[in-house]
């Protein structure tokens, strides 16, 4: 009985972390400048799925996104997001279609990261749901750590993709600190050398006669 | 398959992946072609091709291989960094031929060990909860390799922010020293050339 025990417990923590995630994809991919990327999905109705997508570089951060369902009616439209989530459950089945858009820019790609998750999870415990007994407490812990652990990975993820648009702005930050500042120098430089020969130049006269101001 | 977008018949499309080193990822993608009679993409389209290219961030090219409409491609990193994945029909047909395109279902999988569940329905229970075992130690050293390479980005970042730190000092220094020396010379230089001129 013990070692049946053990066996269950080792069974259900490793159903924690290696139980699948609701089917999805996530990507990150390069929007050009006055581009649009889509993405179509065939969906059930009555299936729950979300989209969270943030920009990680590029301009001023930001994209717009739209979701469309089969029918040709947007369900979702924001312009000008650095990042967002959008959740929804269908009515119709077909294909869903969600496009990102860099059309208002004229010079700036952007890298845009996504992740649209279909569907709910399977229970990790076989016959959770249909259970007439109540879960056993070690049961029902291993689903909570299960439901914690997925909140530690969309934390983590959130947090990974602020590093990398933090660190991408750093770096433009530098550059940008580079630049300006031998710009500057030079500008300096010609600015205050104009400024003497300018002034010289105002008090020699091109004809040779007597120097200064006539009485 | 589950996500599917739209590209050109000879068009490039890439994707990004910011990885960590020693990390396998694989990829199942599925290509069909427009079908101008039929007004929709045909099922099957046998002799269409799917270029896979694979670049690590040094530059260097990992995985650069032909397959067929449908398939399965991995590869594993070497460097952490950002890896593109890139994909090209072979087709040789051009774009002119109007409404042509093709559509590519994707699904990239990146650091997960799958193991078919039902490989581990072994009679012995011992068994099973060693395979989930291993599948879970597999996957936690997955996280320490990822939470590695976040530890270097942030260094990165960090050492970034503190170089533009002591660039903007630097530069404010050298150019308020500039400024009061070229205003000295400025003075004496216009000073002498008055003197010289004989109109001081």
């Amino acid at each position: 009985a013990g070692a049946v025990r053990g066996a269950l417990r080792a069974l259900c923590l490793a159903a924690l972390l290696g139980a699948l995630r609701a089917g999805g994809t996530e990507l990150t991919l390069e929007l050009p400048d006055s581009a649009q990327r889509c993405f179509h999905q065939e969906m059930e109705s009555g299936i729950k799925f979300t989209l969270d997508y943030q920009v990680i570089s590029g301009g001023h951060y930001d994209v717009d996104c739209y979701v469309e369902d089969p029918n040709g009616k947007t369900i979702y439209q924001e312009t000008k997001k650095q990042y967002d989530s959008f959740s929804h459950h269908t009515e119709v089945k077909g294909v869903y279609t969600f496009c990102f858009s860099n059309e208002f820019s004229t010079f700036s790609h952007k890298i845009v990261y996504f992740d649209f998750q279909v569907g709910d999870e399977p229970p990790i415990l076989p016959d959770m749901n249909k259970r007439v007994t109540a879960l056993t407490q070690m049961e029902s812990t291993c689903v909570t750590i299960h439901e914690m652990l997925n909140a530690v990975i969309d934390s983590q993820t959130h947090y990974r993709l602020r590093e990398a648009q933090d660190r991408s702005r750093a770096e433009e930050l530098n550059g940008r600190v580079s630049y300006w500042s031998v710009g500057e120098t030079l500008i300096l430089f010609m600015v205050s050398i104009g400024q003497v020969m300018l002034l010289k130049s105002f008090f020699t006269e091109k004809r040779p006669s007597s120097g200064g101001a006539g009485t | 398959l589950a996500l599917y977008f739209h590209v050109g018949e000879r068009e490039e499309k890439c994707i990004i992946e910011d990885i960590p080193s020693d990390t396998l990822v694989v990829g199942n993608y599925k290509v069909q072609r427009w079908d101008i009679h039929k007004h929709d993409f045909h099922e099957s389209a046998p002799g269409l091709g799917m270029f896979v290219t694979v670049t690590s961030p040094s530059g260097e090219v990992l995985l650069s291989k032909l397959y067929g409409p449908q398939g399965t491609f991995s590869f594993t990193s070497y460097l952490s960094g950002e890896h593109i994945i890139c994909f090209q029909s072979n087709s040789t047909r051009f774009a002119v031929t109007a409404g042509s395109k093709l559509r590519i279902h994707l699904d990239i999988r990146v650091g997960e060990h799958f193991f078919d569940e039902s490989d581990i329905q072994a009679k012995d229970k011992v068994n099973e909860v060693n395979t989930r075992l291993e599948h879970l130690i597999e996957q936690i050293h997955h996280v320490a390799r990822e939470q590695d390479y976040e530890r270097e980005r942030e260094e990165k970042f960090r050492k970034t922010s503190e170089e533009t730190n002591s660039n903007i000092l630097w530069w404010a220094i050298v150019q308020t020293l500039i400024l009061i020396s070229i205003g000295i010379w400025q003075i004496k230089s216009l000073r002498d050339f008055f003197i010289a001129k004989k109109l001081v």
